[in-house]
């Protein structure tokens, strides 16, 4: 008997060492997510002649300069933002704790380029903001003081941050959340205060949850065309555009693209490699909830107002400039097809958070399993496809999926005699496979993170059970990745309910979602008439995110449960 | 059996077809338009056509990409008719072979020769006059008067426009470079980037609003944006602190850029297709599509709205348009070059 059992525990441990079906649907999927970029990349691999020449002498350094400048200036305002936030909900009790837990997240619904033409509405010359200095004190005009000029480089870090800060807060008050109350208390036995806990040791485990989430922050600054281009401040993202359709030149848009692409990925690898050698399992689960130290007098009243500012200014004052102006409007603006708008947005943005979280959960367990360098590496490649501004990555989306469509087609004249024209070209399935290639980076990042913490001698303890991969998969990692996944499945249903050049493009005939609607009127700064749908976005957007909040704040409660539950 | 595993999956493959793709490959009266204008401002003349003549139309909007999406999907793309806000985007779908010729005696006629292409790969079918905006308060009338103006030093600090890489702007000084030269169309948007009072941001509303307030006093602008601002209760403003000149009229007109469409060559409705064009062409249309957007219609006797007849008639630049959009690319080099941002 105890010699069956060795030689069944052998067996498992052999097939765990070659998990074919792993390896290779990761494989698979990487694949498949890689085309749309492959794509770009040959679209690239065209001589331009001297026209490199020409960028380079003319407006490359400047764009160069922007996208660095802008993409530091959100780096370190999501940093800053949302860790702060993240840590005074999680390890502090200050009054409206409760609330802001899930308010910080509520900034999420907000599309950044509507943030930015509400803000620029306030604080232009002719806004009320403006218009009430100059009331009060008598001012003529703006020869006679001096404001802020809101359309700057400054002016789209500072909505960009604010759009942007609650990835860095969710992942950050996860990994806090998941934080045992025993090393930080380990930590205040040694004699360190507050601050030198926060930094010598919670910042330093939740790293990286917080650089997955900085990242995002960043890689999304970096493929953002509405925002810059409103506020003038040329970056990268709009010579793409200026080449493209300015020029006329998709080709060196493509290299431009690919360029942008490659500086990313350096960046993760260098962000990778200074953290390297470090692991950051949790050693001992959560057992006791976080007492949280309570804060008093002014401490409690500056935490209170470092949470509320972020929201206040992230997500009341644009909201109530959108309800303003969609009172303005008449009903009709929207009339009865809002509802079918709201169907279709919540369609594909759903389609696309389950494709995405069911890919990059299979595709980080793969890696986990496969235990390959060159898996890791590829895996994390395919997920920089996130910092490609979107309408180019649309094209690296059409031109392969059309090309099959039409090959197909080609076959089954020659077999059949029948045209079977377009299968998958421009229908929901394409755009969910598009939105599923921009934003696997979302959920894979965040899985990638979660799971690195969970130490490998769970799986070893499953795998002398005589448990193989799935079954460890579903029975010990998925509860403990429930938060993760939730985490990852709203990132990506509210990134792609905003999602607009590849929607724009690859949709099907009549198909609008609540951000193509916006879009019409927005183009034109119509801000008024685009209200009613900003408003559907928002609003399509706040419930998921409200269920994300409580889900979240009740995995510890999980957490704190789960000895019981242990199989 | 072989055989009959090909036939059964065939069989069933065709039957995920229909379920993916509708009926759309079925041949019905319908026409389906890949648009980069903005539905709200087709949609009206677009029910029009169906109520009239029973076809239904389908559309995909975009600002971006749609010439690329029709050139991947070639002989098997769904689109009839291209639809496009500026003549560079025609030029560009003539490049990419996307369109097929179409000519009918109605179209012909109903189209003047210099605003559709040659073998009928596209017709234009309204037109917008790229004018200069100025200060009621501020500037004289007769103190400016053509583009080439704007480059004069006394300008200095006192114009506004959008950046400088919008269709509008590049076909402008494409234009420029037909006229003058590459040389002198450079000298000209260096001294204009030197004139400017700020950075160029937002469209050519923005602009006419950035005088209102004083910022500037002179923009460039499309003709139909006086129109628009003057029916939004909360620009009206802005239109009324400005005046619209039509520049160069004592020389070779004032710069036009056009909206047309094409037959697409993949399309499988070409009649509807055809049909579409024909009435968009039509006196009908064309003075209702120019009246909703108070743009100018191509047709030579189509009305103009009341509100564009009060601008006045004016001398437009009969300059070759496909000339211009070739010259696209061009001019973004010379914007660049000249530091115009």
């Amino acid at each position: 008997m105890g010699m069956t059992e060795a030689a069944a525990a052998r067996g498992v441990a052999v097939r765990w060492r070659r998990p074919n079906g792993w390896v290779l649907g990761t494989l698979l999927i990487g694949a498949l997510v890689a085309v749309p970029i492959v794509s770009v990349a040959v679209l690239a691999f065209v001589p331009e002649g001297d026209l490199w020449w020409h960028l380079v002498t003319t407006v490359l350094p400047g764009y160069v300069f922007n996208t660095l400048l802008l993409a530091f200036c959100v780096g370190m305002g999501t940093l800053v933002l949302g860790t702060g936030t993240a840590w005074l909900v999680t390890m502090c009790r200050f009054p409206g704790r409760r609330m802001f837990q899930w308010a910080l997240l509520l900034p999420l619904a907000f599309p950044s380029y509507i943030l930015a033409y509400t803000y620029t509405d306030l604080l232009d010359y002719a806004g009320p903001v403006q218009a009430s200095l100059r009331a009060l004190f008598g001012w003529q005009s703006m020869q006679d003081y001096w404001f802020p000029p809101v359309r700057t480089l400054s002016g789209a870090a500072v909505f960009m941050a604010l759009v942007l800060y609650p990835y860095v807060y969710l992942l950050a008050r996860a990994a806090f959340l998941e934080q045992s109350a025993g090393v930080l208390e380990a930590s205040r036995s040694l004699g360190h205060g507050p601050w030198r806990t926060f930094f010598g040791v919670s910042l330093p485990m939740a790293r990286p949850g917080i650089s997955v989430g900085v990242s995002l922050a960043v890689m999304e600054t970096l493929n953002d065309f509405g925002t810059v281009d409103f506020f003038a401040v040329p970056t990268f993202s709009v010579g793409i555009y200026r080449t493209w359709l300015g020029m006329g030149n998709a080709p060196a848009a493509a290299q431009l693209a690919l360029l942008l692409l490659v500086f990313v990925i350096l960046v993760l690898w260098w962000e990778r490699a200074a953290r390297r050698g470090q692991r950051y399992h949790q050693h001992d689960s959560p057992l006791e909830p976080l007492a949280g130290a309570r804060l008093h007098g002014w401490r409690a009243g500056v935490a209170t107002l470092a949470c509320a500012l972020p929201v206040v200014l992230g997500f009341l004052v644009p909201g109530a400039v959108l309800v303003e102006y969609a009172l303005g409007t008449s009903v009709e603006a929207l009339g009865g097809r809002f509802l079918g708008i709201a169907a279709n947005t919540l369609l594909v943005a759903v389609l696309a958070a389950l494709v995405c979280v069911a890919a990059a959960l299979f595709m980080c367990y793969g890696v986990r399993l496969g235990r390959r360098r060159s898996l890791r590496t590829g895996a994390r490649l395919v997920s920089a496809g996130y910092a490609v501004p979107g309408a180019v990555l649309a094209l690296g989306v059409i031109i392969p999926l059309a090309g099959l469509d039409n090959q197909v087609d080609a076959l089954m004249r020659a077999w059949f005699g029948v045209s079977t024209g377009l299968i998958l070209s421009g229908t929901v399935l394409a755009l969910v496979y598009a939105y599923s290639v921009r934003f696997l980076a979302l959920p894979f990042g965040t899985l990638e993170a979660a799971l690195g913490k969970i130490t490998r001698s769970m799986d070893h303890a499953a795998q002398s059970l005589g448990k193989g991969p799935g079954e460890t998969l579903a029975r010990i990692h998925l509860p403990m990745l429930r938060g993760s996944m939730l985490t990852a499945g709203v990132l990506v249903f509210v990134d792609a309910m905003k999602e607009l050049p590849m929607t724009l493009v690859l949709r099907p005939f009549n198909f609008e979602t609540l951000a193509t609607h916006v879009y019409q009127f927005a183009s034109d700064e119509l801000l008024e008439q685009a209200a009613p749908a900003a408003i559907g976005i928002v609003l399509t957007g706040l419930l998921p995110v409200l269920l994300l909040s409580r889900a979240i704040t009740r995995t510890r409660a999980d957490a704190v449960e789960l000895p019981g539950g242990l199989p | 059996m072989l055989h009959r595993v090909q036939q059964w999956g065939g069989a069933a493959l065709l039957a995920a077809l229909l379920v993916l793709q509708g009926a759309a490959w079925v041949p019905a009266a319908e026409v389906n338009i890949y648009s980069y204008r903005q539905p709200f401002l087709i949609e009206p003349i677009l029910e029009a056509f169906t109520k009239e003549t029973g076809i239904k139309v389908n559309t995909v909007f975009a600002k971006e990409g749609l010439i690329e999406r029709l050139k991947a999907e070639g002989r098997n793309s769904p689109a009839d008719v291209l639809l496009t806000a500026s003549v560079g985007r025609l030029d560009d779908a003539v490049e990419a072979g996307v369109l097929q010729a179409v000519r009918t005696p109605t179209l012909e006629r109903n189209i003047p020769a210099a605003f559709r292409h040659p073998e009928g790969l596209w017709y234009g079918l309204t037109m917008r006059a790229r004018v200069i905006y100025a200060s009621k308060e501020r500037v004289p009338r007769g103190a400016i008067n053509t583009y080439e103006d704007l480059a004069d030093p006394r300008w200095k600090g006192r114009i506004c426009t959008r950046p400088s890489h919008h269709p509008y702007n590049v076909a402008l000084l494409a234009s420029l470079i037909v006229h003058h030269g590459v040389e002198q169309a450079e000298d000209w948007a260096r001294k204009v980037a030197n004139n400017l009072a700020r950075k160029p941001q937002g469209n050519d509303r923005g602009q006419v609003r950035a005088i209102s307030e004083g910022i500037c006093d002179l923009s460039l602008g499309n003709s139909y944006y006086m129109g628009a601002m003057l029916n939004d209760p909360d620009q009206v403003g802005w239109a009324k602190a400005v005046y619209m000149i039509f520049p160069n009229q004592d020389g070779r007109g004032t710069h036009m850029n056009i909206s047309g469409a094409g037959v697409t060559r993949a399309t499988k409705h070409k009649a509807e297709a055809v049909r579409l064009l024909e009435y968009l062409s039509s006196a009908e249309a064309q003075s209702m599509y120019a009246q909703g957007n108070y743009e100018y219609p191509v047709k030579p006797d189509a009305k103009w709205s009341p509100l564009v007849e009060s601008w006045g008639r004016f001398k437009p630049d009969d300059v070759d348009l496909t000339k211009v959009a070739k010259l696209r690319a061009e001019a973004v080099r010379v914007f660049d070059r000249a530091g115009y941002p």
